[in-house]
Order: C-alpha cells, then structure tokens, then sequence
C-alpha cells in the first residue's frame, strides 16, 4: 500500500478552491487504496511529512507556494517524489509574464503583451509610459496580476481612465502585473497529460458566455455565466492545431505529469495562448478532470496515473545525487 | 490556476455529446462526475441561478487560518459568558424538564420562551402580547420567512444601501426586486425613500415591504434618528405599506439615550419586528423571534411549519432558564462595556491608521464599523492585498444588490480584543495607504498620504460617498468618554 502525502489548502488566495481539489484527491486516493493523509500546508507541513513518512506527496495546492516551485523545492530537499511539474516549471508557468516571454521566444503565438512590478511605477515614473503602452494595445485592454490564479484581479480596461484603478487593483494581488492586448473570439482550455510515453493533449473544453453579446472578461468567469463545453464544437482542424500549440507549450515549459493550457480562438482563426497552468482545479468541475472524463479517464484512474507517474520519476535528482 | 472551478451549477445545461443515454445515476467509483454536473444544472430550480457564489467568498477561505485577523465576521465574544451560568441552566433543565426538552414543541414557540421574549422586549421599552409572536430559529429565518410569505419574483423589497449583508441571498433566493435607500448618518433617507416610492407608483409597483435595521445599523453602523423613525412610520401608515424592523442589537447601546422601535412607535399595524438571542444571550442557541400582523404571523406559521415545524425546544428551554434568573442584563453590560472599549480601540486606530482620504461611521451601539475609501479602490481587490498581510474585513459589494459599494467595507469590532482589533486595523491602514498611493502614481498625482501624525480632518465636502456620513469633524478622543 502506497503511503501518500495530499497536500491542500494553506495561505494562497486560491485555498478554497485547492481544499476542494485535495479532498477529491484524498477521496480518489483512498478509493484506490493508497494509505492517504491530507495536509492544509502550514508551518508544520515538514513535522507533519516527517512523522507521516510518505512514498510520495500528491500537491494539491493552487497559486502562491504551492503552484510557483516553493512547495516542490521543499519536497525535493525532503528527498520526496511529488506530483506534477517540477520546480523550473512551476516557476515558469506560475509567472504569466515569464511565460508569455518564453513564448515569444519560441514563436508561440501570444496576445501583445507589456510588464511592469509595482517599483516602476512607484520609483521609475512608468506612468508615463502608460500612454504609449495604450496606443499599443488598443482598448480595451485586459490588466491581470502576473501570478494569480483564475479570474482573481482580472480587470478589463476600455478606455485611458480605467487602466490606473485596473492597474492598483492587479497590483492588490501581486507585485507584478501586465497589460495585455484582448483577444475577441473563443475561451478553450487544452489539458495535456502524461501518458506514461509523453504527454497526450486530451479533448478541448471550451467556456461560453451565457450571453451572446458578452463582452467582459472578468465577468466572463462570474458563476451562472458561462459554460464549459467537452469536447469543444471545433473544426478538427482547430482541434489538433490548439492540442499542438498545448503540446509545444508542454514541452516549452518542461512540464511533468498534468497541466492545463488556455488559448484563444481569435476571430481569424488563429490561436492564441494566453497562460499554462502547473496545477489545474480538480475539483468536481474542473476543467482538466472533465477533459479527462471525455477521454475516458475517470477520476479514480487520471489520480492513481498520476501519483505513479510521480513514483517512477522517483525523487528529483538534485537530491537524491548531488552533494548539497 | 483554477478559472475552471465552481462554475457549472448555474450554467445552461450543455449540449450532451456524451454518448451515455439515460438520466440513471452515474454516481459510481470516481465520484460526481461531469455529467453528473449537467444533470444537476438541468435540475436546479431557476432561483439557484440568481444564489450566486463569488471570488469573494472563496477568499473568505484564509480567515480561519489562525494568522489572520477576522474583522470580517459579525461574531458577538462569548468568552465571558460564565460557564456556572450554562451548566445551572442546562442542569435545571435536565431535572425540571428532560422529556420536554427532547420532544417537538408548537410551531408558534414554547410559551416559557415567549414569556422571557415579553421580559426581554420590556427592557428595551417595548409592550407586546405573546399571542402576537412567533419564535423563530434565530432572526435570520425572520427575513426568509417574512420575504417567503410576501415575495413573488420580481416583487419590490426596500431596503437601505448598505444592507445587512445576510438579507441579500435571501432575497436574492426569492427572486425579489431589491430597491436600495442611500443612508446617511441618521440612517436611511426618508426623503429619499418617499422619492423612490413615488416613482415606483407611477411605474405602478408596490412594494411588498420596507427592510430596514434602524439601530446600530449592521454593516453601517448608523442609527435612524427620532424624527425619521417617527417620518417612516407616518409612510408606512400613509400608504399602507409594511416595515420589518430587523432590530439585534438595541440593548448594546454604547452611548446615549434609547431610542423607540419602529415596532412601538406604530403599534405593530404595519411594523413588524425582528428580535434575537443572538447579541445578548448566545448566537448558538439560535433562537429569534417575529412580530406581525395576525394575518401575516398566520402565513408566516404556515410557512415556518413547512420550513422546521418548531424551534428547538432545549434552546427555547435555555432561553427560559437563562433568562428566569435575574442577573441576565448584568450580562449585557458586561458586554457593552467590553464592546464599548473595543469600538474606542477601533475609532482610534482607525483615526490613526487610516489615510486622510478614507472617512467612517462612529456607531453608538451595535457590531460594526463601515468604511469608505476613495471611488477608486476596489475593497475586493483590496481584501486580496489585505489577506497577504494577514488581515479580513467584508467589502462593502457583500452590502449591495446593485454593485455598488465597491470602495467601502464593513470592520467588525466584538469578535476581536483590543490589541488584535488595534492590529488588525493597522495592516487594513496600511494597505490602504499603499494603494492610494500607488494610485496617484499611476494618475502621476503623487498623492502620496501624510502619515497619520499629519493627518488633518479632511473638508466635510470631499468625501460624498455612497453613505454620507459627517468627516472626522468629532475625531474620537478617549478622554471624551466617561
């Protein structure tokens, strides 16, 4: 019986949604069972690891130290195989802004796109750039805190005296923002999984406005607003290019195990990637376990794959080799 | 990163391309699955549509972490409450009346628990008859039963901008039309009310009935003065409409002379009255009571019948018990002095935490505190800022059906003891102050806030927010107190 660590909750803005995840892990673990403990990450997550002694930790946790490298360094310290990304992916997909950079790097197609962290503002005078920036862009302009997780800070300029209160309200949830150029068209999320032989995208959720006149993107992901469609009506042809653009991304990042990739449809018809997420929701309506289910995958199996995924890599070799 | 989550239930059901026929349930090894979700979002009756869940909610999540400071919460501090007390009582109980206690009661309530109602509203000035109450399950199951007994969807409700917060789904739940009334300090604006109900005569809608909280005004903080007591109840009488006077908190009055109910000063024709154990006895005994006319109390037992048949008999027990004996209002001042110093550590440190743009509410009894801040801070996003700084209070969006109230937020200062409510205030103050000033770099204002030292009382005209309220003209000094 395989000894496994979830890890859930703790002091990320998103730990309500990663309590929701982790118990349903807990759940899927047990029912295959695995020897499971479940811990709201805290002060005492190495105490409590060290007393439970794990095979392996199942991380659980969204946003800030869970989703950005902080948790995943400290398991490989520990010497633990863990789940998902490792810790360079983590940091790279965490970070919009880094992401977005890579992506252009590699001629991944990605909205426009500028960054700025608070200090330039307070210290640089990049308020004076602001103008220029809008001309850019073209308004309306989408404004979002470089790290956070779902529609959290998300604000939506349409004209010049709304980008100041977009911008200290992104600022509220992290130190560094961007301003980004919207993209018109269709929300589709592509989740790639590894298969055991690489990863394999798995079928396209798309999220459609109630309305069909909807225009805003924060309100956009407002409950009772939108719908989430598997698999996504798309011509085939849409289908695999977003599933290689996921793909492309997958690899650009170095992920492990599961993650989530978001793209627009643009009116052109060309896509768009907008961010990859290292851990996606699993919850009971998130995204990935509802394109996984469309594959055929039940939840039970996509969690038990993904723990001995964690458990073949073995723990990272940074500390199972080198000398510290 | 989780865009994903929570957001099915309220949604269209979807195209089911699925290939699984069938409404059979799916419910098997993995758990709920996606189709499972759509099946439930067919089921869902169209009210759970408009019962909406929010970033702020989920939020809400890291206050029960143990570093965060709740200002959040509406909690009364049931710390002292003396555990001799609780143990007499619930031993009386047990020898005096174990088999009644276990059993169903009447739906109108214990007749040993309206008695106690009678007392306890006597102290606070009111006359009434057992005959004319209910006893309900806390005052929160007044609202829905009240909005339950009167609300078609669509029917106009009247409540004051802010609102208590707790209305709001349910009202929201009932599909009622809420119209909100700006408040100022002498609560709501009467004037502005008879303005609102003539337009809505000559739309030709009446409103099923006026909801309001005329003392120590939760999240606002105000109370309504005399005459605008005295004016309401003229309007109710003139055009026939009735009032539920949600009235928690008037025995925990920090300063200054009672005030008559709603209730009193009509004589319970077109007043009804909300009251509860919950600030002056226990929030987890859960037990309220109404006042209504006989033919609205009629439906309302009606409706309280299909809801739990009756209270809970051992808490209407308690209540008897607790309150036969004849010290309980020693009780309540024991808490009003503890809530009084707290409210003071409050007005303090936001005087001296908060920039010189911010104004607030100086409440004379009751829970809470309502802040205003500049139109252009966002106190949900703030709220984000302030958890990373392990502090909470509720955006004042919580206080509104209409989206506004988005630069104000409700402090609670009875949950918390002076050092931590002291503390709490100066991470919320400085997170304020960075956001105002980051925003006058982003307007290159520079407006960057005095330290509080330097603060001065800002003029009376700058700050015409959503619940105007008189500046910091009185700055709150402890040596005014006695």
């Amino acid at each position: 019986m395989t000894k496994v660590a979830v890890l859930k909750g703790g002091r990320s803005l998103e730990r309500q949604i990663s309590l929701k995840s982790g118990a349903r892990v807990a759940a899927a673990l047990e029912r295959n069972g695995h020897d499971v403990e479940s811990i709201d990450v805290g002060g005492d997550l190495v105490e409590r690891l060290q007393q439970f002694g794990p095979d392996v930790a199942f991380v659980a946790l969204h946003g800030h130290d869970g989703e950005d490298g902080t948790v995943q360094e400290l398991l490989e310290i520990l010497g633990l195989p863990y789940t998902g990304s490792g810790v360079l992916a983590c940091i790279r997909s965490m970070d919009k802004v880094l992401t977005k950079h890579l992506l252009r790097e590699a001629g991944i197609p990605t909205p426009e796109f500028f960054a700025f962290n608070e200090t330039a503002f307070r210290e640089l005078g990049a308020a004076d750039v602001l103008p220029a920036i809008e001309q850019r862009l073209d308004f309306p302009i989408v404004v979002k805190p470089a790290s956070m997780g779902s529609a959290l800070g998300i604000k939506f300029a349409r004209t010049a005296s709304d980008v100041p209160s977009a911008l200290a309200a992104a600022f509220a949830y992290d130190a560094k923002v961007l301003l980004e150029r919207h993209v018109q068209g269709r929300d589709l999320a592509v989740s790639v999984l590894d298969s055991g032989e690489g990863p394999m995208a798995l079928p396209i959720v798309e999220a459609v406005p109630d309305s069909e006149d909807f225009y805003d993107y924060a309100a956009r992901y407002e409950i009772g607003h939108t719908t989430f469609e598997c698999p996504a009506d798309l011509p085939a042809e849409v289908t695999e290019r977003a599933q290689e653009h996921a793909l492309a991304v997958w690899r650009l990042l170095d992920c492990a195990g599961f993650a989530r990739i978001d793209l627009m449809l643009d009116v052109d018809g060309e896509l768009q990637v907008l961010e990859a997420n290292a851990i996606p929701g699993l919850t009971e309506t998130s995204l990935l376990p509802q394109a996984a289910e469309a594959a055929g995958i039940e939840l039970d199996e996509l969690v038990g794959r993904i723990v001995e995924l964690a458990l073949a890599a073995g723990p990272a070799p940074a500390a199972a080799g080198k000398p510290a | 990163m989780t865009i994903d989550d929570d957001q099915h239930a309220g949604g269209r059901g979807p195209k089911r391309r699925d290939e699984r026929g069938g409404m059979g349930p799916t419910r098997g090894r993995g758990g709920t699955t996606s189709r499972d979700l759509r099946r439930y979002a067919g089921l869902f009756a169209s009210r759970t549509r408009v019962m909406k869940s929010s970033a702020m909610r989920d939020l809400f999540a890291l206050t029960e972490r143990p570093e965060v400071i709740s200002l959040a919460g509406g909690l009364p501090d049931t710390s002292t409450f003396p555990p001799e007390t609780f143990a007499a009582a619930t031993a009386q109980i047990a020898t005096t009346s174990c088999a009644k206690a276990l059993q169903y009661g009447p739906t109108e309530g214990l007749e040993e628990a309206k008695e106690r109602i009678v007392e306890v509203m006597a102290a606070d000035g009111m006359s009434v008859d057992r005959d004319d109450m209910i006893v309900t399950t806390g005052g929160q199951q007044v609202i829905d039963l009240v909005t339950k007994t009167l609300i078609d969807p669509g029917d106009v409700v009247v409540a004051e901008a802010p609102t208590y917060p707790g209305a709001v789904p349910v009202f929201s739940s009932y599909q009622a039309d809420v119209v909100q009334i700006d408040m100022d300090s002498d609560g709501m604006r009467i004037d502005l009310l008879e303005e609102t109900l003539d337009r809505l005569e000559r739309e030709g809608r009446t409103p099923k009935f006026i909801y309001t909280v005329p003392s120590f005004h939760n999240p606002a903080g105000v109370t309504m003065s005399l005459p605008r007591r005295k004016r309401l109840v003229e309007v109710a009488h003139e055009r026939e409409l009735l009032v539920l006077e949600d009235n928690p908190y008037s025995l925990l009055r920090y300063e200054g002379e009672p005030l008559p109910t709603l209730h009193s000063l009509d004589g319970g024709v077109y007043v009804m009255y909300l009251g509860t154990f919950s600030k002056i006895f226990s929030p987890g005994i859960r037990v309220g009571w109404v006042l209504a006319p006989p033919p609205v109390l009629e439906k309302i037992n009606l409706g309280k019948q299909a809801v739990d048949l009756c209270s809970s008999t051992l808490s209407q027990l308690m209540v008897d018990a607790y309150f036969e004996q004849a010290n309980w209002r020693d009780y309540i001042d024991s808490l009003t002095t503890i809530y009084r110093s707290r409210r003071d550590t409050m007005l303090d440190a936001l005087a001296e935490f908060f920039p010189r743009e911010a104004e607030w509410t100086r409440p004379a009894g009751g829970l809470f505190i309502w802040a205003t801040l500049p139109d252009f801070v966002d106190t949900t996003d703030l709220l984000a800022h302030a958890l990373r700084d392990n502090v909470a209070f509720v955006p004042g969006e919580a206080a509104y059906l209409d989206g506004r109230g988005r630069s104000s937020m409700r402090l609670n200062f009875s949950g918390s003891d002076e050092d931590t409510v002291r503390e709490g205030v100066r991470r919320i103050g400085k997170v304020v102050r960075e956001y105002v000033a980051l925003y006058g770099t982003l307007t290159g204002e520079h407006k960057t806030p005095a330290p509080a030292a330097e603060v001065e009382p800002s003029a009376p005209e700058a700050g015409a927010r959503i619940v105007r309220l008189p500046r910091r003209a009185e700055r709150p000094r402890r040596a005014d107190r006695g």
